[in-house]
């Protein structure tokens, strides 16, 4: 369905990345390419290491061995806000909103990273800063309209329900305006309608902004319906990459989701 | 009835982020300023402006000072006693080494001087969080008090140990030493808290204000989205200090006149800490309303008996009095555990809505 919109080149490439814990292998040499403007799903059983993926991506743990290209530069190492800065954002499996803050503070805290006054400019509240804080006010009452939470602008976020918290939570992933956007589980304990509503914002995301999408999910129907290819991970090795249709038949994507008879 | 919003449509982002968005709201402002300024200096005598109004004013600047550490930026302090001392002891060095500088100008440097420490003491709120900051800030609470005792630089070897206030003027007239009246140094704390008060709202509502309560809320999430948490807390401590320095300048020079490092104990810390806790984390005016409860309750109650004509002797009237205050404290937590400011929220929401119960 997807087919219709330019997948460009390669935006990010990770190459034999393996992380572990202690004695517990994570990842083991996992390489894949995410191309620009592309959906791509990375589906896989529980602890098939997608989150660690995400996190290794965004700069959160760092590999034991292994590069990541991403707009042409390499690199082993990377704070998590250098990789913010460079225009990946993420949101994440158990919702990590800043709970104390209303839906607005938290979207405009999303795009901090682009505000530069310095605090004494700040404790004035003039002239520069006052300006700064309005252009990007109007940038976030785009996202809030494009996400229909104009409503819930106001409410702290900690009394929002989860579906709502989610949106917020992407919501502020998109306020930095990233080029690449890692979604761990964005449907992970909503129902059918809330997916819906879910998957229709991330395709308009795609669409409208053009932003590459990385999406970890659960949800096969999900998965097949809006990913234009889908890497596929087990006990943190790539078992699987393609389309979704090469890897609803891929045999060991059916063996490691089912298992393997042994007789 | 009186309190509405109907009718007052925000027509710009700008008029929507406004500090007090309800006209109502900038009318009681205003009537508290005109009060403050216009009337009570008038009418108030000198025992309320010295044991009631002053501190109150002083206690409240640092309380927002600890409120933008502990309430905004989710590091718990229990070193805010000490930083005022920093802020006191560098405005009695730098005023008795330049007297030529304005004393006011002085407070503010000051105010930098204690910023400075605050940061050095900061620094560990990078790799401990909660009761274990709290230990580490206790630390900066001890030593930096007993540097001040021990070495006698800080109060220019005067034999008594203690730091004076000299007398010094702005504009021609006395705001501090012995001659200066009492009007002119609560005018003083009072322009000082609403100018920091101000101040203080304008960061909280802007970018970094945010990026402190995105470190308290979730640092891991903050860090993602691009906070980075080492300048955030630093900076944090620094700014904090920085009003704690200035109360702590105040103390000295516009309330005591006089004081020795027992000013500045760890109880002052705890003070402060409980003003910030009672009057709610994280809001500015939760500050303020916090020191007016604990520096004007006990006043109130020490008065009681005597208002009433019920004679008490002194030692029970004080020993009740600690006991009301503590029921009162543990009161006000169980009803409101998130502060007056959050009462005070609550009772305008009621009255928006007043006479219908939803």
């Amino acid at each position: 369905m997807n087919n219709a919109r330019d997948i460009g080149d390669v935006l990010l490439k990770v190459e034999d990345i393996s992380l572990s814990f202690g004695g517990v292998q994570a990842l083991t040499d996992v390489t894949f390419e995410v191309r620009a403007r592309e959906v791509l799903g990375i589906i896989g059983p529980n602890g098939a290491g997608k989150s660690s993926m995400l996190n290794v991506i965004n700069g959160f743990y760092h590999p034991d061995k292994g590069r990541i290209t991403y707009k042409g530069t390499t690199r082993t190492k990377m704070r998590p806000h250098e990789a913010a800065r460079q225009g990946i954002a993420r949101t994440f499996q158990n919702i990590a909103l800043f709970k104390g803050m209303s839906t607005l503070d938290n979207i405009m805290t999303g795009r901090n990273t682009m505000m530069h006054r310095n605090f004494l400019w700040q404790a004035l509240y003039l002239g520069p800063a006052r300006t700064e804080e309005l252009e990007h006010r109007r940038a976030v009452e785009r996202i809030i309209d494009f996400l229909e939470i104009e409503a819930i602008r106001k409410t702290p976020v900690g009394r929002l329900p989860y579906g709502l918290q989610k949106r917020v939570e992407l919501g502020r992933a998109l306020a930095a305006e990233p080029e690449l956007l890692l979604l761990d589980e964005p449907m992970a304990g909503m129902n059918l309608e809330e997916k819906e509503d879910m998957c229709r914002f991330i395709l308009d995301v795609n669409d409208e902004f053009g932003t590459t999408i990385a999406l970890i999910e659960h949800d096969m129907a999900v998965v097949m319906d809006i990913c234009d290819r889908v890497v596929v991970l087990d006990y943190g090795r790539k078992i699987a990459d393609g389309s979704p249709d090469a890897v609803r038949t891929n045999q060991d994507v059916i063996d490691a989701y089912l298992g393997v008879s042994h007789d | 009835m009186l309190y509405r919003e109907a009718g007052q449509f925000k027509t710009s982002y700008a008029k929507d982020q406004a500090v007090f968005p309800i006209i109502q709201d900038r009318w009681f402002i205003a009537l508290i300023l005109v009060v403050a300024y216009g009337v009570v200096p008038f009418v108030a005598n000198e025992y309320w402006l010295q044991a009631v109004l002053i501190p109150f004013l002083i206690f409240a600047l640092a309380a927002i000072g600890l409120n933008l550490l502990t309430g905004y930026a989710g590091q718990l302090s229990l070193g805010t006693g000490a930083f005022m001392a920093v802020g006191a002891y560098a405005t009695y060095k730098i005023t008795t080494a330049f007297p030529e500088i304005n004393i006011l100008v002085v407070f503010v440097m000051s105010g930098f001087v204690a910023a400075g420490v605050g940061v050095v003491f900061g620094i560990p709120s990078l790799r401990i969080k909660g009761f274990y900051l709290a230990v580490a800030t206790l630390a900066a609470q001890f030593f930096i008090l007993w540097l001040f005792n021990k070495v006698g630089w800080f109060y220019n070897d005067n034999p008594s140990g203690t730091i004076t206030a000299p007398p010094r003027t702005f504009l021609g007239i006395m705001v501090t030493g012995p001659e200066a009246t009492a009007e002119t140094r609560y005018l003083i704390s009072l322009t000082f808290l609403v100018i920091f008060a101000l101040l203080a709202k304008n960061l909280v509502r802007g970018r970094i204000g945010r990026a402190w309560m995105a470190i308290r809320d979730m640092d891991v999430a903050a860090e993602i989205i691009g906070i980075r948490p080492l300048q955030t807390k630093l900076l944090a401590f620094a700014i904090s200090s920085f009003y704690c320095g200035v109360a702590g300048a105040m103390t000295v020079f516009l309330w005591l006149g006089s004081a020795e490092t027992e000013a500045f104990d760890i109880f002052v810390s705890f003070q402060v800490l409980f003003m910030v806790i009672i009057g709610g984390l994280g809001s500015i005016l939760g500050s303020i309303l916090g020191a007016a409860f604990i520096t004007l309750v006990p006043i109130f109650l020490t008065n009681a008996p005597a208002l009433v004509n019920l004679p008490m002797p002194t030692d029970l009237g004080k020993h009740i009095e600690e006991i009301i205050f503590g029921g009162m404290i543990i009161f006000f937590l169980i009803v409101e555990p998130n502060g007056f400011a959050r009462l005070w929220q609550i009772a305008k929401e009621k009255l928006r809505r007043w006479p219908f119960p939803y």
